[in-house]
Order: C-alpha cells, then structure tokens, then sequence
C-alpha cells in the first residue's frame, strides 16, 4: 500500500525501474543516471520521512503491513508459550501473552494484537480488547511477578472496546485496575508503544519503568478523527486534530510524558521487519539489565514518582 | 396513532436538563415539578416526591458533607498552563478564561479537608460545569495532592466523580493524570487509608477508567449515567439502540461494579456510618 507522502518516492523508484529494466548496465552514462537516481531517490525518502507530520505518522502506525506484537514475538524469541484466559469470562484475542526466551532470559511479553487480513481482523477484534482482555495482561504479569521475570508490553490499539457487554463486564474499571497494580509490580516492566496508543486502552497496559515509541507511532488521549469529530463536530479535521494534540514519539518526549523513542529504518518499520525486531530486542535487553540493578522498593518508588510528575500546572 | 411514537427520550439531553444548579428562586425538575431554591436546599439538592438528584458542583456538595459548610480547601490557586499551545475552534487558554469567568471556578476539581459529623474527611469533587468536568493536569494534580493529604494524616478520602472524562485540549498529558491518580490510590492502599468514589450524573471515560472505579467502596447516585464508553460511541459500534437503563447506576449495580446506591439526602449519614464502622 501506497501513502499518498510516499507517491512522489514511488514515481522516481518507478523511473529508476524503467531505467534498469531498458538499458544495458554497461553504458557509463546511463550507470551515471541510475547513480545519480537512487542518490535522488535516498535523499527525497530521508527528506520525507524526516519531516512527517502528525497525521503521516498516524498513517505510518496504521499501515497494513506493520509488525504487530506476536511478528515481534516470534522474532525475538527462540521459545514462546502463548497463555490464554482471564479465568473468568474467556480469552480475549485482542490481547496476547506469554512466557518468551530472549538470549537466555525468559520474559513475560503482553500486547495488543491486530489482524492482517479481513478474517484475522474480525477474531483479533481491531486490536481492541475486552475487559477480558486487560484482566488477562494483568493476570499474566502478577504470574510473571511470581515467577521473577521481567515484563515487556507491547501497545498497539485504536482504543478500548466500546461494546455493550464491555460496559457490561466493566471496561472501565478493568483498566482502572490495571493501572493501579501495575505500579506495584515487583519485576521491571517496559512498555513499548509499536503503532497506536489509543487513550485509556493503551495506557491499561503501558504502566512501565521505561515507556518507549517507536519513531513513527502515536500516543494520545483520543485519535485524532474522534478529536475532530469532538472539538470541530466535524471528521474532516483530522490532520490539523493530530497536530493540535501533540501525540508524535517527538512530542511525547519532549513533553515528558515518555522516556524514549526507538529508531524505525527508513520508510518505516514494514519495510524492514527484521531489523526493526533486533532493535526492539536489542532495547528490551538493555532497559532490562539497567533495571535489574535497582531494588524493588526503588524500582517502584521511581515508577511512582516519573508518572506523578507528570502534568502541568501554574499556581 | 401513538403507538409508532417515541415514548422514551432519546440520549441526547435537551438543554434545559443540562443547567446545572438554579440560581433563580424557582426550579422546574426534567418532570415538570416547581420547586422553591430554599426548599430545595434543604432537601440536599434532591426535589421531594421525585426523587431526582439535581446536578450540582463542588460548592453544593461542601455544604452538605461538611459540618457547618466548614472545611479548608486546598491549592485554591492552580489552574490550567497551555503546555500544548492547544488551538479547536479557540485558544485553549481562551477557553480556560472564559470557563473561568462564566463558573466562578479555577478548574474542574475543588479539594478541601475538614469535618462530616464530627469525622476528620478529604473531599475531592468535580464540577461538571467546568469544561464538563473534563480532566486535566490540574484535576490529577490536585486530586494527586489531596490523596497526599489524606496519606500523611490518616483521613478518609472522598472523590465525588462528575465527569466526561479526560480533557482534549491537554492531550497526552490529561492520559497520564489516569496513572497518576492510580498510583495515588495504589499509595493510599498500602497506608490503608479508606477511600470512598462517589460516582455521579455522568461519570464517563478516563475518569471511570482510573479513579472513579477505584474505590474500596463505589457508590453511586440513584440513576447516574456510569460508564466507559459514552452511549452515543456504542450505539454507533454496534449499530443498534442500547437497552433501557443501559449505564445506570443501578445497571451498573447490578452487573457488580459499585456496592450500594446511595440517596444523597442519607449520603452524609451512610458515610459517616461506614466510617465509623471502619474506624472501630
């Protein structure tokens, strides 16, 4: 799928195509060509992607072919044990979990999952869980308290379900809930937002000693089409909606609301899954290893104290 | 021919039933009922023979928790920034000045400590004037502050919820009060001080997601609108109208998230009971 940042990119790639595909690569002038092309080429993509806007970012969060959380799973880990239920109500397929090994290390890995196709979509609901769902992430991390092991989160979701038997079974105070054990947990927790943070849906797993976005994800209090449809009660305001509420990796940073970003390659995480994946396991390990250093009491003092800062205020 | 006709209000609240206290002589109750203000007043805000709960604020509530309308507020001050240089339909900043002017109020919460029948209580309570209660940096700072309050000297803490839920116009920042008053309430716990939510006509979104549901009691106000996702935002997901008495309190109630309904005529009594019976 083409983003329409993206198609002045694609024209030239497609000139460079033709260029390659007709002429023989042994006339020095058309090698010149082609050179001077892709240098073209590189230099229009590190522009372009450089300067997105909040909405291109958005967009970029929402392409078809990003790696959702178990594409991460599987490329980090060398095992992977999916646990299921809520021991409730059912298993939320919205919101998977497990133990995983990455380099020795087992660790508790929750997240938001998305389908990639129409069937796929359906079961994983959107990536929008249920009160199950969060009951579920919050049952696999006191597992994982029990058991010692680091817990990593992986947050990508358009919202929390806005469904009648969710209101039934109480989304609301499912979230509530997690947020208030998650600052108590007693092993290092680091959420990793990998494409959307909806509202209160993402935050309901994203309580962490280290909260990082990924370059071209979003974070915010509400999306930004639903923000134009509220603030302008219109949808035909959302790229100026994405602007206003500052909900980049950049923004969020800069506004302190989290503790870093993680660089995706060019053109976005989709196009070079691998590598993003190795980036990913390779920060995971990294925040891990700083916060085994820490007591408990500290650990959790700090998780305390970084969110309680957070807000301002004039007095 | 009135079979075919709605007979039940839709969702969308006519503007009369939105007003919040009067400030005439009279009032005229969503049924029709005309009640004297003083009458009123001396009913805890609730028209007699109706049962209906007026929506009222954070001055309203003070007087009919606190002993003798005698409490200390605390950061009487704080009020919004602009971190986000926010900009809808108008300022940020704008909008701020003229809520200001218009309520008499700094933002969407008031804190205050002091006496309900001769109990030591901190009191946080929303006014859904204010913005529609939304919530912002300074509703989680100050309801954070509060909880600090009631953390060093061993209070009881009361939070009055009335509230659409997180403010727009702060963004990210309105999200992480969610998490900030969470790891207030997970401090409150661990010093075990009681903490009571009140829920009230309508407490919705990020306030029903973090604080207001919170509670080692939540209590709610007979037929309150409670939930997380707003009625309208589920009507449109599931493509169907929603059943009577959907996000009641008392279908809240029913499906186990609050513990008992409370009329706010006994609200002061029941509470005092309650936490006299914990203090014992």
């Amino acid at each position: 799928m083409l983003l329409d940042f993206e198609k002045p990119i694609a024209e030239l790639e497609a000139k460079l195509g033709d260029m390659t595909h007709l002429t023989s690569n042994s006339d020095p002038e058309v090698q010149a060509a082609v050179k001077a092309l892709e240098k073209k080429i590189l230099e229009l993509k590190k522009e372009t992607f450089a300067n997105l806007t909040g909405w291109q970012r958005v967009q970029l969060s929402r392409h078809p072919d990003r790696p959702y959380t178990l594409d991460y799973i599987y490329e980090i880990t060398t095992d992977f044990i999916e646990i299921h239920g809520d021991r409730n109500v059912g298993d939320d397929k919205a919101m998977v979990g497990g133990f995983g090994s990455i380099d020795g290390q087992t660790f508790m890995l929750i997240g938001h999952q998305k389908g990639r196709n129409t069937k796929q979509r359906q079961m994983r609901n959107f990536g929008m869980a249920n009160p199950e769902g969060y009951r579920k992430a919050l049952r696999l991390m006191k597992m994982a308290e029990k058991f010692n092991k680091p817990i990593v989160t992986f947050i990508d979701t358009p919202g929390a379900f806005p469904g009648l038997e969710a209101e039934e079974r109480g989304q609301g105070e499912a979230i509530a809930r997690n947020l208030k054990e998650m600052f108590m947990l007693k092993v290092p927790v680091i959420c990793l937002i990998i494409g959307e943070g909806a509202s209160g849906g993402a935050l309901g797993i994203a309580i962490g000693d280290r909260v990082l976005m990924l370059e071209n994800t979003w974070y915010s209090v509400i999306s930004p089409e639903s923000c134009s449809s509220i603030l302008w009660r219109s949808w035909d305001y959302k790229e100026q909606a994405a602007e206003v509420l500052k909900l980049t990796a950049k923004d969020m940073l800069s506004n302190k609301l989290i503790d870093g970003i993680v660089k995706e390659p060019l053109g976005g995480a989709h196009v070079d899954v691998k590598w993003m994946a190795n980036e990913v396991k390779k920060v995971i390990l990294i925040k891990t290893s700083e916060l085994l250093k820490l007591p408990t009491e500290q650990l959790i003092e700090q998780r305390i104290a970084k969110f309680t800062a957070m807000g301002v205020v004039k007095e | 021919m009135s079979w075919f006709k709605r007979s039940d209000k839709g969702i969308l609240t006519p503007t009369e039933s939105k007003r919040e206290v009067p400030d005439g002589l009279w009032f005229k109750s969503p049924a029709g009922k005309i009640v004297h203000t003083r009458e009123l007043k001396n009913n805890a805000y609730v028209v007699p023979d109706e049962d209906y709960h007026v929506r009222i604020g954070s001055e309203e509530y003070f007087e009919v928790l606190f002993d003798e309308n005698k409490f200390t507020e605390l950061d009487v001050n704080m009020e919004s920034a602009d971190p986000l240089k926010f900009k809808d339909t108008k300022p940020y900043p704008k909008r701020i000045k003229e809520t200001q002017e218009k309520t008499d109020l700094k933002d969407a919460v008031r804190t205050a400590y002091g006496k309900m029948n001769g109990l030591d209580i901190t009191i946080a309570c929303m006014d859904f004037s204010f913005i529609g209660g939304s919530m912002g940096s300074v509703v989680g700072e100050k309801i954070a502050r509060a909880m600090d309050y009631s953390i060093k000297h061993k209070i009881p803490f009361l939070m009055i919820s009335r509230s659409g839920g997180a403010r727009m116009m702060e963004a990210g920042l309105s999200l992480m009060q969610m998490a900030k008053t969470a790891a207030k309430i997970a401090q409150m716990d661990e010093a075990k001080v009681p903490y009571i939510s009140l829920l009230t006509d309508p407490t919705t979104g990020g306030v029903t997601a973090s604080y207001a549901m919170l509670g080692d009691f939540n209590i709610a106000e007979p037929k309150a609108l409670i939930g997380f996702a707003g009625p309208r935002v589920i009507r449109e997901t599931i493509g169907k109208d929603l059943p009577k008495g959907f996000q009641s309190a008392e279908f809240v109630l029913d499906h186990g998230f609050l513990d008992f309904i409370i009329d706010r005529r006994n609200l002061k009594s029941r509470l005092s009971t309650l936490l006299r019976m914990l203090r014992n």
